[in-house]
Formats: structure tokens, C-alpha cells, sequence
């Protein structure tokens, strides 16, 4: 019996087999499994093409002539912005059921497939266009007036400094730290899902790049006070001073009353 | 010797006549016999640990040396808040490991103010620790009662003052200083008491700007345009798409002389339903009747505590007060379906005027935002 087959009833046996089990197909799968499929890249502005995407991941829940069906509303007049909105950020195609589509990290389509759906969809009807570099550039924009529209407009579900709020039954208005000018801008147009609209006769374009220079501005200004605890305001500043500062309070307290030594 | 054998619990008494103390034999719980003393003796104090300090004259030095340093400490900080106050920029931002990005001028002065005052505070009660004598004093406590040869001349003092004064001679000069002193009284008196019960005239709550003062003549005023708040520019309807949100004040609010006040109890906020959308009930009939083809305009006062209810859920048509969630359903006259709110938000009634602008022609009919006891008086549906 040789040194290997004597061993063989180690108790870490077991675990090293496991291991290289695990290790086996592992790589076996990554190495064989299927990719997924790669449409070959389309123009932009390609209506069929878009079509074609369309019909492929949307039209089961959005009806086959994008009319809408049960499960998904009429995309019929919704224009260009919405589709760069909802696919853009990766909220569409909807992953599973819930109260809201959320913002996913990975997005499944590549710039110009998104395009290509969008301007599909935006050849249905006339709707909301995507909006153009120079309706984003901030250069000049007054963010005092963007925050007092802000507050009127926006702070009650995102926060005074956008950092996001709870609406009913599980729905959120989510935070805007990180997120796109084009995307706030879309957002804005379109009013996704529990969002209401403003158009631009209610949130004019220039406003709307005084909204957009003042959300930049909470990011990209450096705090004046410290870590801003996510903007959370009484809570998560309540919650750090009565951990520490109580904290501190109680250390000196005791000490203050120990005998020396 | 008091038969009255009370259990004590243990506590010191404070007789120290040296009486000796008994040890009858008593029945404690069944079966066994305790022996307690009628009165305890007093402990006393426990006996004193001395510091190393109080013995060792090198740790005596050395805590010395360490109260000097916290002084010392206080003092440079204080000088270097001077100095800082001074010469540091105060747009200067700097980032700080574990505090983050901080103006760099308030984060200096804070510290330099906290070191200066803790050194004087921490030093002080280290020397009280530690070089200070901690052995215990029994302080004296003499009777408060004052002697009768004391007492009897304060007694003396005081009448023979009144005497001097005249008071009991001139029963004017009394009664008038009685009732000047009195009548002083009263200002205060009357400004706490009045101050109690409702602070404003009660009518003021149930009027808002929206209302439409009469012209001079007795004939209506003009209807009040819906304005965009805060550029108070006017409304078209055809602005006005599926699903948007306006927030609104009064055109007028630009002429108001008490601003806040006004936009307090001004507030509307204005969405527009597809005209499918409204419940096919008394309350739909009614939300659609006072709005504009589909377009209904809200007091945004929320008829619970007075927050402004702004979170309108576009696909739901629900109206969410931040402060605690009341929620109203906008297809049903802003019925209240979740939350502590007990009454709906009232409705503007508004309409187009001849440029297509919206208008309101009568304001609010009942007063908005949260109860008060007259309310009912001002109900006038």
C-alpha cells in the first residue's frame, strides 16, 4: 500500500476532494458553457434593427406592436428619452416581479442597440427626445435657483440633498449621488414609474440645467462639515452622537468619579 | 429599652452613646433561630487607602508634572486659536482621515478651543485626584435654630424699621404703596394670562389667498390665476401633460404683504388623470367636476398636523404625506386610504380663463390644513 492509499482515510480527505471537485467544474463550465448570444452591431438610428431588438426582449410584456399587454404599459408615445432612461440605467427589461424596477449595475445592450430601440420606439409617436449635449452643459447654470426648484420640485421624495426617500408599500425615490446628468435629465422629462412628469413647460430646459448644476454641486462641492453621513440629516448624525458622543460622556463620567490610583 | 423590636435592614444608625448591644434570641424563618442586635453598631468608616501619591514622593512629582502639562497644553492651544483665527483662510477645505473633507479654519478652532478649555478641566481634576487630600471630613452640623438673644434682635430691627418708616403713622402713604406695587403687577400678569387660548383671530385660519376679495362695488373679483411656485408664472392648461405635477400659489401671492404666512395656507398642488381614471362614484364625479379635463388642483396643507404633501405616485395616484404617511387617493377626492389624517385635503375649484390660462374662481370651501375647534363654523359646502 503505498503512502497515498494509506492516508486515505484522513479526515482531511474529504475536504481536499471537495475542493478539487469544485475546482473541476468549475472550469469545465466556464470553459464550455454557452455564451450568450452577440448581435452583430447595429447602426444608430437603425428603426428596424431596433425593431428587431424590441421584439426580442420587450414585446412579451409590452405587446408585439409596443401597445402594451397586462403585464406592460404602452410604449406608444413615450419617445426616445424614456427607452434611453429605463434600458440606459438597466431598469428594463425588467429582471423579475417587485414594486419597482431598479437601477441595475450591468447593462445588457450595448449604446448603439439602446439607440436603436429608442429611435424604434420613438417612431411610434411623437414623444420626448433624448436630450442633447447642449441641454446637459451646466457651464453657466445657476444652481441657487436649480435648489430652490429642486426643494419645491424634488427634495419631498429624493431629499434635500438627494439622497433618496421611501414612498408607500415599498417603493423608493432612489438617491441621485452618482447618477448621469443625461439620466436626471430623462428622468425628469419622461417621469418614470412613480415619478411624476415635468415637461418642459413645467421644468423649462434651462431650468432643468439649473436643477442638474445644483445635484452636481452637492457632489462635487468638498463637505464644509465632515462626513455627511449620507445626508441623512437628524438620523444618522443623531445615531453618531449618541453613540459617541454619549459614548465619550459616559468614559469621562466614570473617570471623573474612579479613585486615583 | 423599647421592646419594640423593628427588623432593621442592615443600616448604620448614628447613635454612638456606646450603648451595648443586646443579642436576644429570635425566631428567624421556621426551624432556625437568628440572633440579631436590637440596635447595630456603626461600622464606621471603611479604613482609608492611601494614593501613591500620599507615600511616594516621585509619583507625587510626577502627577505634578503632569497637571502642569495639561495647563501648559491649554495654553498653547489658546494661543494657537489666536494665531489660527488669524492667519488661516477660511475657504480653505482640507480632508481629514476619519472625519472626511472639513473647512479647514472651523476644524482648527474647535480643536484649539476644546484642547484649551479641556486642559484647564482635565488638569484641575487630576490634581484634585491625585496630589489634593482625599482623606474624609465629617463635616458639623450645628442646629439652624438661631439663639433667642438673636432672634429677639432681628424682631427688634425689623419693627423698629417700620416704625422709622412711619407706616403704621400714615395709612396713605401704605394703601398708596400697596397699590402701586400691586397695579405693577399687572402687565405681566395680563400678558401670561392673555397669551393663554387661542393666539390669532380664528377667522385668519379659514381664510386663504385663494379666496377673492370682492371689488369695491360689491361685484366678484377676478379669478385668481394658478402660478408656478416659486417663478409665479401662469398656467396653461395645454402645459399641463398626463402625469405631470404642478406646485402652485396664487398669482396674487407676488402683491402679499405677509409672503410666508400667506404660502403657508396658500399651497396647491396640481396633477393632471386621464378623465378614465377618476372612481366612477360620487367622489370621482365631484374630483372631476372641480377640475379641468382631467386636470384637479389639491390643498397641499396635509389635514393631519400641516405638512406639505407633495409625493405624488404618478401610477397609483396617491398623494403620500412625508411626515406620517397619510395617504390620499387622488381618483376619489383625495379620500383618505392610509395614515392618521381623518379628513381628505380640500379641492380648488378651477377652470380656463379666455387666454387659456388656469383659474380659480372661488377659494378653498372649507378651511385647509389641520383641525381646530371652530372648524366646523367655517365649513360652508
Amino acid at each position: 500500500m503505498n503512502a497515498l492509499a494509506a492516508r486515505r482515510r484522513h479526515p482531511a480527505a474529504i475536504a481536499i476532494l471537495l475542493f478539487l471537485g469544485l475546482v473541476l467544474v468549475g472550469t469545465a463550465y466556464s470553459l464550455l458553457a454557452p455564451k450568450s448570444a452577440q448581435a452583430s452591431a447595429p447602426s444608430a438610428d437603425d428603426v428596424a434593427t431596433g425593431r428587431q431588438l424590441f421584439l426580442a426582449n420587450c414585446a412579451t410584456c409590452h405587446g408585439l406592436n409596443a401597445q402594451g399587454t397586462q403585464s406592460g404599459p404602452t410604449l406608444v408615445g413615450v419617445g426616445a428619452a424614456s427607452v434611453d432612461f429605463q434600458v440606459g440605467t438597466g431598469r428594463m427589461p425588467l429582471p423579475g416581479p417587485g414594486v419597482q424596477a431598479q437601477r441595475q449595475n450591468e447593462i445588457k445592450f450595448s449604446e448603439e442597440e439602446i439607440a436603436a430601440m429608442a429611435s424604434y420606439v420613438a417612431s411610434l409617436a411623437p414623444g420626448p427626445a433624448i436630450p442633447t449635449e447642449e441641454q446637459l452643459n451646466t457651464e453657466g447654470a445657476n444652481a441657487a435657483l436649480g435648489g430652490e426648484i429642486f426643494r419645491v420640485n424634488c427634495a419631498m421624495c429624493h431629499n434635500f440633498a438627494g439622497a433618496g426617500g421611501a414612498l408607500t408599500r415599498g417603493k423608493y425615490a432612489p438617491t441621485l449621488k452618482g447618477v448621469e446628468d443625461k439620466d436626471i435629465y430623462e428622468a425628469m422629462l419622461t417621469g418614470p414609474q412613480s415619478m411624476p412628469v415635468f415637461n418642459d413647460q413645467n421644468i423649462t430646459p434651462e431650468n432643468k440645467k439649473n436643477v442638474l448644476a445644483f445635484v452636481n454641486g452637492i457632489y462635487e462641492r468638498p463637505e464644509q462639515g465632515g462626513m455627511a453621513l449620507g445626508n441623512l440629516g437628524p438620523v444618522s448624525e443623531g445615531m453618531f452622537i449618541w453613540i459617541f458622543g454619549l459614548g465619550i460622556m459616559v468614559a469621562i463620567a466614570v473617570w471623573l468619579g474612579s479613585k486615583a490610583a | 429599652m423599647s421592646d419594640e423590636e423593628t427588623p432593621h435592614g442592615g443600616g448604620t444608625m448614628v447613635e454612638d452613646d456606646g450603648a451595648a448591644s443586646r443579642l436576644p434570641a429570635r425566631r428567624g424563618d421556621a426551624g432556625h433561630d437568628v440572633a440579631v442586635p436590637e440596635r447595630f453598631e456603626n461600622p464606621g468608616l471603611p479604613p482609608h487607602v492611601h494614593r501613591l501619591s500620599d507615600s511616594n514622593e516621585v509619583a507625587s512629582k510626577r502627577a505634578e508634572r503632569q497637571v502642569a502639562m495639561l495647563f501648559g497644553l491649554s495654553m498653547l492651544a489658546t494661543v494657537a486659536f489666536l494665531v489660527a483665527y488669524f492667519a488661516i483662510d477660511y475657504t480653505i477645505d482640507v480632508f481629514v482621515p476619519g472625519i472626511g473633507s472639513t473647512n479647514l479654519l472651523h476644524l482648527v478652532l474647535g480643536v484649539t478651543m476644546a484642547v484649551s478649555l479641556l486642559g484647564i478641566g482635565f488638569g484641575v481634576v487630576h490634581w484634585a485626584k491625585v496630589i489634593m487630600p482625599d482623606e474624609e471630613i465629617v463635616e458639623e452640623r450645628h442646629l439652624q435654630r438661631s439663639s433667642d438673644a438673636s432672634r429677639k434682635k432681628a424682631a427688634d430691627l425689623i419693627l423698629g424699621g417700620g416704625e422709622m418708616a412711619q407706616l403704621g403713622r400714615r395709612p396713605l402713604l401704605k394703601y398708596s404703596l400697596g397699590g402701586a406695587l400691586g397695579l405693577f403687577a399687572l402687565p405681566f400678569v395680563v400678558q401670561v394670562a392673555g397669551s393663554l387660548g387661542n393666539p390669532t383671530e380664528v377667522s385668519e385660519l379659514a381664510e386663504t389667498l385663494w379666496d377673492i376679495p370682492k371689488n369695491p362695488d360689491g361685484s366678484p373679483g377676478a379669478p385668481i390665476r394658478l402660478a408656478r411656485d416659486p417663478e409665479l408664472t401662469p398656467i396653461k392648461a395645454s402645459d399641463i401633460t398626463i402625469g405631470s405635477v404642478f406646485h402652485v400659489m396664487p398669482e396674487t401671492l407676488k402683491d402679499s404683504k405677509h409672503v410666508l404666512e400667506d404660502k403657508a395656507k396658500a399651497a396647491v398642488i396640481l396633477m393632471r388623470l386621464d378623465p378614465s381614471q377618476f372612481a366612477d362614484d360620487e367622489r370621482g364625479r365631484k374630483t372631476q367636476e372641480w377640475g379641468y379635463q382631467g386636470i384637479i388642483a389639491y390643498s397641499k396643507i396635509c389635514t393631519h398636523v400641516g405638512c406639505a404633501v407633495g409625493l405624488y405616485e404618478q401610477q397609483t395616484h396617491h398623494l403620500l404625506c412625508p411626515c406620517h404617511q397619510s395617504t390620499f387617493d387622488a381618483t376619489r377626492d383625495m379620500d383618505v386610504i392610509f395614515g392618521p389624517a381623518k379628513r381628505p385635503l380640500p379641492q380648488l375649484k378651477i377652470t380656463v380663463d379666455a387666454a387659456g390660462y388656469l383659474v380659480a374662481t372661488q377659494g378653498f370651501t372649507e378651511p385647509v390644513g389641520p383641525s381646530f375647534w371652530e372648524r366646523n363654523e367655517f365649513v360652508n359646502e
